[in-house]
């Protein structure tokens, strides 16, 4: 980084002398060329390099970062890229919620039933925990939680991009 | 005289062959499609790319590129990955809440089967609380 010392990843790359303030120096240290050559295959080191410019210098670390993840996906699926995890994932969250609600209507099934009547049961026939939870109506028991807030999940919670993700409403 | 180049010889104010690689995928009509991508990836890498991508799938590349670029002008910062990464934070909550769901109903059902009539007073009550979570296989994620 600079003069005296190894240029860094991308000026060895480029074959250019590194200078004391070169915008890569802190990003892409010379030990680890791959990752300033898979970001400049994908991007480019020009466009790179504005991107960067136009950042304040405290975001541009994950700036960085978030870059070589688009790139390492771009090179493991040339045609579909970070999509093709995103439309994944979209799936994941799907499928996820409609367990969840498959769940939350079997509570509210069970909670529904009348409550049968309790035999007389002897306490020293009981455990201490099982003592606990029957007195305290298993509305807790040993999860902290109150009940309700699983309940106050919602898809809103997905704040990703307005643009369909799902692969087949993208390409139409 | 109409114009019949593509929109990214247009942009570059060139003739545009008829083998042009782009003119399938950035027609006249829609100029910023192609600057948007122009913006991230640049023409030249995205001439590469579409050159090693068999002819098939180049739509299906041009729109993903054109997608994380529109993700990147939006937010300069994460892009893309920054989706990803709220995706990821989703799953984690929806997959605990969905454990904590069955955790409930496996102690419901266990209470109603305390509060049937036991067989006898000298047999002790086996706690029958097989606990299943049913989770899922862990998601397998891109991270470097």
């Amino acid at each position: 980084m600079g003069s005296g010392s190894s240029p860094c990843a991308s000026c060895k790359l480029l074959r250019r002398r590194c200078a004391k303030d070169c915008i890569f120096a802190p990003y892409f240290p010379p030990d680890d060329p791959h990752k300033f050559a898979i970001v400049h295959k994908v991007f480019g080191a020009s466009n790179v390099s504005k991107m960067l410019q136009e950042l304040p210098v405290h975001q541009r670390g994950d700036a960085v970062s978030s870059l070589v993840y688009e790139a390492n996906a771009r090179m493991r699926d040339p045609v579909y890229g970070c999509v093709g995890a995103i439309s994944y994932l979209q799936n994941q969250v799907s499928q996820l919620q409609m367990q969840l609600a498959v769940a939350q209507a079997e509570i509210l099934c069970i909670q529904m039933q009348p409550e049968p009547e309790l035999p007389a049961i002897h306490p020293s026939m009981m455990d201490c925990d099982t003592k606990s939870l029957v007195l305290s109506g298993g509305n807790t028991g040993n999860f902290g939680d109150p009940m309700p807030q699983f309940l106050s999940y919602t898809s809103s919670n997905n704040n990703a991009i307005q643009d369909p993700l799902k692969r087949e409403s993208l390409w139409t | 005289m109409t114009s019949t180049r593509c929109a990214v010889c247009k942009y570059f104010r060139r003739r545009c062959p008829p083998d042009c690689i782009f003119s399938p995928h950035f027609l006249n009509d829609n100029p910023q499609r192609f600057t948007c991508v122009h913006k991230i990836y640049g023409a030249s890498n995205l001439g590469k790319l579409l050159q090693e991508t068999p002819m098939q799938l180049r739509a299906d590349t041009i729109e993903s590129l054109y997608y994380e670029a529109k993700c990147r002008i939006q937010d300069p910062v994460y892009g893309c990955a920054g989706i990803i990464w709220s995706l990821h934070q989703q799953i984690q909550i929806a997959q605990s809440q969905l454990a904590r769901a069955r955790a409930e109903i496996a102690f419901l059902d266990a209470n109603v089967v305390v509060a049937e009539p036991t067989p006898s007073p000298g047999e002790p009550v086996v706690q029958q609380n097989g606990v299943d979570y049913g989770l899922d296989d862990p998601y397998d994620f891109w991270f470097y």
